[in-house]
């Protein structure tokens, strides 16, 4: 059988975003392997996730919806994954910071080889040869997986978002694989979510994204920009190292990896493994004091000004134009 | 408790652009890089060392933490500098890149973890020359222990760890019972990141990782080092995934230089329509 499993990720029993870049994947190799693909959903009252997942043209939407997966953790989940993934030849999701934690631990149970981040997949006849940025961004390379299962996860930002078939997949229960030891030794504390009225980093139209130079202004100077321009907030590793902004808004290669039409790079040097999480961007802005910063070199238009004035200048001006 | 760190070397990540692919695109080119540590197992060792002191006296070390690598000869350079920053002992386990690949580094390091029989493994949540951000995993799966992946806070509980990972969207907090394998990320090496049982709740490090001193970079010639070949870590050195070839990303053509904001918010909304 070279069927796909596509592992969706499910929030507030809703299917996130994540889950439709997987998908496109799992469309491309299932035509390569003579295949079809299915979406397994995991969790607690996912009946509604599970629906969506029904239009996404998939031969059947596997569903695992038990109170003991209320909380995510791996240890509670990777069994069942893996149990289902047994019968196909690829699993995969999204290189969310979900789909990393998960996907890794479920290659584990399998014995599978595992390719994550990839940012493409090659079809060379019936066999998948995965592209992965690696070395910060400096090199791809390209890999193929010699196990009889296959785990990958993709890259958000490189594989575009599947859109509903108006299929209406037969959903299909799936018993939860009781959990082993490591559960057992698993407690699920809290999750503090960090309310935002803003779009996802991942999959908003506008990104703008903070250095170091900006120190502790970094939310007063920047918050101002993104709200106007209706964007997610970024950061380099700098500043997010530095403690200006939290670790989930890195964008980086070691961070989130982002792609939007529009980006904004505000005192931001420029690392490599900096640019590798935001080069593919269509359009990039950069603002920096040193004219000779690295940025300035991927940019499409670039201001060597003080952020502190031209930040506020730019908000103000954005401010009208979005009014005339 | 004891804590075994996993380190790697990996290229410079600052000064990647050393990494060179051979027109034929077989390989990396490895002559002529700058080695360092991966900087997220740097961090690693880090929070092992903060976990097994009272952060007031960081010259005892409450427990033992061994590092472990997996790589040639002059891999040891890395060990005998994490020596120098506190780290008990070291281990070189003989191995070079391309001849492993991350399901075989954890199904090794499984045995090492027999052996040892560490309270905890901490590493990188990833290294930054495959960033691949699997061996953790791998490895609590392996064992069947519990992981706490991609940590921001680390702290001693009795018999547990309570451990804030930053995802999407927040924090999750999650309590392992010892013993359990950790993956750090970057705000890991913050002040008020990482608290053993000894050290007090108010007590706040230097941020980012602690530097040796001479005299510790001497005494650590000292202390054990030893170097195992793989193959008595890993009867099975097959791998899972191979590499092909490699290809440089395509380079992205500077743009202009705008002279205002002004001149900026015109190009982005009539040259670009961006707005």
């Amino acid at each position: 059988m070279a069927n796909v499993l596509v592992v969706a990720e499910a929030a507030d029993g809703k299917l996130k975003k994540t889950t439709h870049s997987a998908i496109t994947f799992a469309q491309k190799a299932a035509q390569a392997l003579g295949g079809t693909f299915s979406i397994l959903v995991v969790g607690d009252s996912v009946a509604a996730a599970a629906e969506e997942a029904r239009a996404l043209g998939a031969d059947k939407v596997l569903v695992a919806d038990d109170p003991s997966l209320e909380d995510y953790v791996a240890e509670r989940y990777a069994p069942t994954v893996a149990e289902v993934g047994k019968g196909y030849a690829v699993v995969v999701g999204t290189a969310s910071a979900y789909g990393k934690d998960l996907l890794a631990r479920v290659a584990g149970r399998l014995g599978a080889g595992y390719a994550s981040d990839i940012s493409d997949v090659i079809i060379e006849g019936s066999t998948l040869k995965y592209k992965r940025p690696m070395f910060a961004g400096n090199a791809f390379g390209f890999c193929t997986i010699g196990t009889p299962i296959q785990v990958v996860s993709v890259r958000q930002s490189a594989f575009t978002a599947a859109e509903p078939t108006g299929s209406a997949s037969p959903i299909e229960k799936v018993a939860v694989v009781a959990a082993g030891a490591a559960a057992s030794r698993i407690e699920f504390v809290s999750f503090d979510q960090v309310k935002s009225e803003r779009p996802e980093l991942a999959e908003a139209k506008v990104v703008v994204s903070g250095g170091r130079a900006l120190k502790e202004r970094f939310n007063e100077l920047l918050d101002p920009l993104a709200d106007t321009l209706g964007a997610a907030l970024g950061a380099s590793r700098a500043a997010c190292d530095a403690g200006y902004a939290p670790s989930d808004l890195q964008v980086g290669q070691t961070g989130k990896v982002v792609a939007p039409p529009l980006y904004f790079a505000v005192g931001i040097s420029g690392a490599i493994q900096h640019l590798a999480g935001m080069k593919n961007s269509k359009v990039i802005v950069a603002i920096n004091k040193d004219a000779d910063a690295p940025i300035f070199q991927v940019a499409d238009y670039g201001l060597v000004a003080d952020l502190f004035q031209a930040v506020p200048e730019l908000v103000k001006q954005l401010q009208v134009a979005k009014a005339s | 408790m004891k804590i075994l760190v996993a380190l790697k070397r990996v290229a410079d990540p600052d000064n990647a652009n050393k990494v060179k692919i051979p027109a034929s695109g077989a390989t990396i080119e490895t002559t002529g890089l700058e080695w360092k540590p991966n900087p997220f197992d740097e961090y690693a060792l880090e929070a092992a060392l903060r976990l097994t002191e009272n952060g007031q006296t960081p010259k005892v070390r409450a427990g033992e933490v061994v590092v472990v690598t997996f790589g040639p000869k002059e891999t040891e350079t890395t060990l005998r500098a994490a020596l120098a920053t506190g780290a008990d002992r070291a281990i070189r386990v003989e191995a070079t890149d391309d001849k492993l690949d991350g399901a075989l580094v954890a199904r090794a390091l499984k045995t090492l973890v027999e052996r040892e029989k560490p309270d905890v493994v901490v590493m990188g949540k990833q290294a930054v020359d495959g960033d691949s951000n699997q061996v953790g995993q791998i490895l609590a799966e392996l064992l069947d222990w519990p992981m706490a992946t991609f940590a921001a806070t680390v702290k001693e509980e009795a018999g547990a760890l309570l451990v804030g990972r930053e995802v999407d969207g927040g924090v999750i907090t999650l309590r392992v019972k010892l013993p359990a394998i950790v993956t750090v990320d970057l705000r890991i090496v913050a002040p008020t990141s990482v608290y053993s049982s000894k050290t007090a709740p108010t007590f706040k490090y230097n941020d980012g990782v602690r530097f040796a001193a001479l005299p510790a970079i001497m005494a650590a010639k000292k202390k054990p080092l030893v170097a195992v070949p793989l193959a008595e870590l890993a009867a099975d050195q097959s791998l899972q995934v191979t590499y092909h070839s490699f290809q440089a990303p395509p380079a992205r053509k500077a743009g202009i230089k705008v002279k205002d904001v002004t001149e900026l918010v015109n190009r982005l909304k009539t040259e670009a329509k961006a707005l």
